[in-house]
């Protein structure tokens, strides 16, 4: 087992696509048969390597959107002028291949252990690694209390909506929505601030530890705003999305 | 646009043997300690760079010469792989 | 392992059949103009901005903004080739021969070695920023310069890979020895011909 878990991790494994579904019109959730697959940690991610019929062949990092235990899954985004993207989010058929390896990254990692309570925030394709956070949590049974806030710039770029909409109790998704709101909107508006944050993130009392994941420019004024609010660094991580 | 260290996991991965995202890294220039993922990546170029997100001075550079990576980590004075949490 | 192919896909940017006469080896035409970094962008207001060149520690001859404004600029258009392997034809730029700066300066250098705000450099043979086919650049197709492609000024070097166009150029220090800049430390080509192929050191 240990074998297989070093071979999975160090060299680049064959995926078959399995199954291609589309999230809103941009963006695609790709499910991979990956049978040497190690297993995952939720915020992980890993990378993809499509190769061309002359040889050529480009490298993208995409978040597992799925949790440990599940088919690997990543969402990805369709950027206009993107060159893997648009392939994976178009083009794509299952039996398709491609090489992955992975998973990658124990630092952007949550688990049950490393308790809460959660505050994950979101920019845009940043809530993928999120959301396989909270579907692990679901899926352990942990009751670590966790709270989503997702920015999007309209309710037709919110990806996962009827999943995400599903969370009760003790697990709480809120939107902003920063270009457009459908009429009769009940969520918030306009990019995340202090305003914002007063009412959903946890007391730095409470000893929270956030997950912040987006576009760099999103990210680090989200980071900024928690730290003034007595976050310590330590217990705020980020990853930064960039254009590919 | 600058990215952070999680995103040259992969690239990591395949020099170091393992992962190095939450490994510690002491800045030589200014002596802040972060994690690998807590750092500003600068890809595409004609290679990887690296800086310390404290001072912005040079951690590391990457570059791929025929097809071999070349790592350098002259702006690294340590590196701690499993720090206690 | 051979990989497997990932049907259907194949690059962004096809090589260009009818451009493919002008072209280096190795490159292939875009028509974006992709930003490539290898630090933040730095941002100094004008009225703080000098060129200087430099020997030894000793500023020789330094020009404010506005009087590299004053000097006679030139427009050109030229063809950009980066060793990432991309290519851009026929872009414009405005700027001031770095021989009009050179030549206000007596010296018997060999070599420059171009220093930029937030300390990248870049070396450089003294004749071949002399010989007409370097500028220091401060508009791009008819726009001053964007920071992230190098503004508000940088060396425009287009007969050597663009790695030696330095962006946000603040001078030239003057050598009497070739000292490798930034990425020729790194195992990049000291020169840096595209046409001769001189991507890495040794080549």
């Amino acid at each position: 087992m240990a074998g297989t878990a070093v071979r999975g991790r160090l060299s680049w494994q064959v995926a078959t696509v399995a199954a291609v579904t589309e999230e809103t019109g941009s963006v695609s959730t790709i499910v991979l048969d990956l049978p040497d697959w190690p297993g995952h940690q939720a915020g992980q991610h890993l990378d993809v390597r499509v190769t061309a019929e002359d040889g050529y062949s480009a490298e993208r990092s995409y978040s597992i959107a799925s949790a440990d235990g599940e088919p690997v899954a990543i969402t990805v985004e369709r950027l206009e002028d993107g060159e893997v993207s648009p392939y994976l989010t178009q083009e794509l058929r299952p039996g398709d291949q491609m090489e992955v390896r992975g998973p990658i990254g124990n630092w952007f990692t949550w688990g049950p252990h490393d308790g809460g309570p959660l505050l994950l925030i979101a920019g845009g394709s940043g809530v993928v690694p999120l959301r396989a956070i909270l579907r692990h949590r679901q899926r352990s049974g942990s009751t670590v209390p966790a709270r989503l806030l997702y920015s999007s710039r309209s309710i037709q770029d919110v990806i996962y909506r009827n999943e995400l909409n599903q969370y009760r109790g003790n697990a709480e998704v809120r939107y902003t929505l920063t270009r457009s709101q459908p009429p009769g909107w009940g969520g918030f508006a306009g990019r995340v601030d202090d305003a914002m944050l007063a009412r959903i993130a946890w007391p730095a009392g409470q000893r929270p530890l956030a997950f912040i994941c987006g576009p760099t420019p999103f990210v680090e004024a989200v980071a900024e705003l928690l730290v003034a609010r007595h976050y310590p660094e330590s217990r705020v991580k980020t990853e930064r999305f960039g254009g590919a | 646009m600058a990215l952070d260290g999680n995103a040259i996991g992969g690239l990591l991965l395949e020099i170091f043997g393992s992962d190095m995202t939450s490994a510690e890294a002491t800045c030589a220039t200014c002596g802040a300690v972060r994690p690998v993922a807590d750092t500003m990546v600068y890809l595409r170029g004609p290679g990887t760079v690296v800086r310390c997100c404290n001072c912005a001075s040079v951690l590391i550079v990457v570059t791929r010469v025929r097809g071999l990576s070349c790592v350098d980590l002259s702006g690294i004075a340590a590196l701690e792989v499993n720090p206690r949490r | 392992m051979t990989s497997p192919v990932s049907r259907g896909f194949h690059r962004l940017n096809r090589p260009a059949g009818a451009e493919a006469g002008k072209l280096p080896p190795g490159q292939h035409v875009t028509t974006d103009f992709p930003v490539l970094s290898a630090g933040p962008t730095p941002h100094i207001p004008l009225q703080e901005w000098t060129f200087s060149i430099r020997r030894g520690g000793e500023t020789l001859r330094s020009w404010s903004w506005p009087e590299v404004q004053d000097m006679p600029a030139e427009t050109v258009t030229v063809d950009i080739h980066c060793v990432t392997r991309w290519s851009k034809l026929g872009t414009e730029w405005r700027g001031v021969p770095v021989r009009a700066l050179l030549d206000q300066v007596e010296h018997d250098a060999q070599y420059v070695l171009a220093f930029s705000d937030g300390g990248y450099t870049t070396n450089l043979p003294v004749k071949d920023v002399r010989g007409g086919q370097a500028w220091l650049a401060f508009d791009y197709d008819g726009q001053p310069l964007a920071p992230e492609h190098g503004g508000p000024a940088r060396l425009l070097v287009p007969h050597l890979y663009f790695w030696k166009s330095a962006k946000w150029v603040r001078g030239l220090e003057l050598l009497d020895h070739d000292q490798p800049g930034f990425w020729e430390n790194y195992g990049y080509n000291n020169y840096g011909d595209p046409w001769r192929e001189q991507r890495y050191a040794g080549d």
